[in-house]
């Protein structure tokens, strides 16, 4: 029978990946890809723990961390967008002027 | 539940965000990630979430991506590029995949400790939590100022990405 | 006999392999039934010659169809070129797999407990037609770039950001009649309209909601690209669509899904709208019956729309879906809502 312990592990083995998604990888829609991989196990975790309750509390915050992740997601790619037209790159690396 | 069933899922879950980041093409990063929601939403299927398993499908896998889709493809963003940095060194990789497992297996570690949480079997609990009248009850009821902020998110959302992503004239 | 084959799974099984043949049979249907409408408005016969009155035209077409080359760009994204008819298909095809046709059925007692006849039913059914064309994007978006030629780009950005606008209005519509019915499921929702206002009307949802219905047939249209929507694919007419670069079974595997997600909004709205399989005359077990034939209605006035109209232009149609159809069913979803109170 598979607990909860299960659902944990995954969603520990899925934030493992997005973070280290976004850690390694230069380039910036990729990096917001793993921001998504982060929310979706976290959003794992809440609709699992909610069964294991047994409330439906779990499911309602997954809910609004949907659309909340889709707001960063829009906001996201707008900036991606506005950056690209400056530097006509997509790698992080070449914005930093605000470096000292 | 079936544990087949939940390892099958898990696994699509697993391998597709793996190749998530490590595909070059961010392309085919896009299209692997939503193969790895469906595997989500499959999970949540088996968790009695069936609202919330569509949801993901309208949301995450039918909006969002798409808009990732859009925006790679207007860029023309579908050239390769190295996995690793190379100034992270040549055994950059490695590193990272050790590094990685260590996080992993601190995670396995620290679950381990705690005894097995087991869900209840009892048929009406899953039915009271697959009901979509107590989602929308608990939405519109107990949490129904964060309901009215998220929507006041989105609109600041929407309008503000239509500004930063305006052309400068 | 093993004990696993019981007759329930074999009905199942059968239920299942009985409604995707049925789609793609009436695919073909269709292509035979557009044909012969179009020509009976241009004051032609259309095809006569294959089979009686042209019924077999479609899988003269079919055949040809396989018999021809496939040809793959050189520069296009092979695995994803491959894959953007497939995941049409699929989605079109597994989008009916929650619509309610008739009502239960032992099959004259040979079974032990009585067989729903849908392939599946959840209780988020509604949910379930709406995340599936919202999949189905994903072909038309995926065929037009990995062509990897600007028309069949531009075709697709354009095919694809209209489908999207117009699955607003199409929700919402949805979530009106939603209100009026209490429940998710497509079963209950037709359920709730059986019965007769004055032993003559029946309960339709169409007649509480006229302006829903239209508000979904129209965004319908529009999400399945079919005139007067079609600029994405008129514009094959005049440059490219984004299937211009498919030949043979690819662009035939289009066409089935253009098809079949026709049918399944018009099955869709007989469900919602017009009562699914209840009508007056014939048995319960018939309700088959009726459901075909009001499907067949919506979908005879789908070609009618197509060869009667004209079609809009590109920024007309983005104008018409955001300015005036989501305004229009927002007010309905607060009109639904406001009687749903008062009236209790």
């Amino acid at each position: 029978m598979i607990s909860l312990n299960e659902f944990l592990v995954l969603s520990g083995i899925l934030f493992a990946i997005g973070t280290a998604g976004v850690f390694l990888r230069r380039n910036l829609i990729t990096i917001l890809l793993s921001i998504e991989i982060m929310l979706n196990a976290v959003n794992l975790t809440f609709v699992a723990v909610g069964r294991y309750l047994g409330t439906v509390d779990g499911q309602i915050i997954v809910f609004f961390v949907m659309t909340v992740a889709a707001a960063e997601a829009a906001v996201g790619l707008a900036l991606v967008i506005a950056l690209f037209r400056h530097r006509e790159t997509l790698s992080p690396d070449a914005f930093t002027t605000l470096r000292w | 539940m079936n544990p087949i069933l939940f390892y099958v899922f898990a696994a699509v879950a697993v391998i597709s965000s793996l190749l998530v980041v490590g595909q070059r093409n961010p392309m085919h990063s896009v299209m692997l990630l939503i193969v790895s929601f469906g595997g989500l939403s499959g999970l949540y299927v088996l968790l009695d979430a069936p609202f919330t398993a569509v949801t993901q499908i309208i949301v995450y896998a039918g909006a969002i991506m798409v808009l990732f889709l859009f925006v790679v493809m207007l860029l023309n963003a579908h050239t390769e590029d190295e996995v690793v940095p190379p100034t992270l060194g040549p055994h950059g990789m490695k590193v990272a995949v050790v590094l990685s497992l260590a996080l992993a297996a601190e995670v396995l570690w620290a679950l381990s400790r705690v005894g097995a949480a087991s869900f209840s079997t009892d048929p009406n609990a899953a039915v009271a939590i697959s009901s979509v009248a107590r989602i929308g009850t608990g939405i519109f009821t107990t949490h129904a100022f964060a309901f009215e902020v998220t929507s006041v998110l989105i609109l600041v959302a929407m309008v503000g990405a239509v500004v930063i992503a305006r052309k400068e004239h | 006999m093993p004990a696993f084959i019981n007759p329930t799974v074999v009905a199942h099984l059968v239920l299942i392999f009985m409604v995707m043949n049925m789609l793609v049979l009436s695919s073909a249907f269709m292509v035979w039934m557009e044909r012969k409408v179009c020509a009976y408005i241009q004051d032609r016969v259309g095809p006569n010659r294959v089979g009686f009155e042209g019924l077999l035209q479609p899988f003269a077409d079919v055949f040809k169809l396989l018999l021809k080359e496939e040809l793959i760009p050189k520069s296009a994204d092979k695995l994803l070129f491959t894959i953007a008819p497939i995941i049409s298909v699929a989605a079109a095809l597994t989008a009916f797999s929650v619509v309610p046709f008739g009502t239960e059925t032992t099959l004259f007692g040979l079974l032990r407990e009585p067989l729903r006849l849908e392939v599946t039913d959840v209780n988020v059914a509604v949910l379930v037609i709406f995340a599936i064309t919202s999949m189905g994007v994903y072909g038309i978006v995926l065929a037009g770039w990995s062509s990897n030629s600007k028309y069949s780009l531009l075709g697709g950005l354009r095919s694809s950001a209209q489908m999207i606008s117009y699955e607003i209005s199409y929700g919402l519509a949805l979530a009106a009649v939603v209100m009026m019915a209490g429940s998710l499921s497509l079963r209950e929702i037709v359920l709730n309209q059986s019965g007769y206002w004055w032993h003559i009307i029946p309960k339709w949802y169409v007649f509480l909601q006229p302006i829903g219905f239209l508000i979904f047939f129209t965004a319908g249209v529009a999400e399945t690209n079919r005139a007067p929507f079609d600029f994405p694919e008129a514009e094959q007419e005049l440059v490219a669509g984004y299937h211009t670069e498919y030949s043979s079974m690819s662009f035939g595997l289009f066409f089935l899904a253009e098809y079949v997600n026709m049918v399944t909004v018009s099955a869709v709205a007989t469900s919602l709208y017009l009562g699914g399989w209840l009508g007056p005359f014939l048995p319960d077990w018939l309700g088959w019956v009726w459901f075909l034939l009001k499907t067949l209605a919506l979908l005879f006035f789908y070609v009618w729309m197509r060869w009667t109209l004209p079609r809009y232009r590109y920024d007309q149609l983005m104008e018409f879906g955001w300015k005036y159809l989501l305004p229009l069913a927002i007010l309905n979803l607060i009109a639904t809502a406001a009687l749903v109170i008062w009236l209790g």
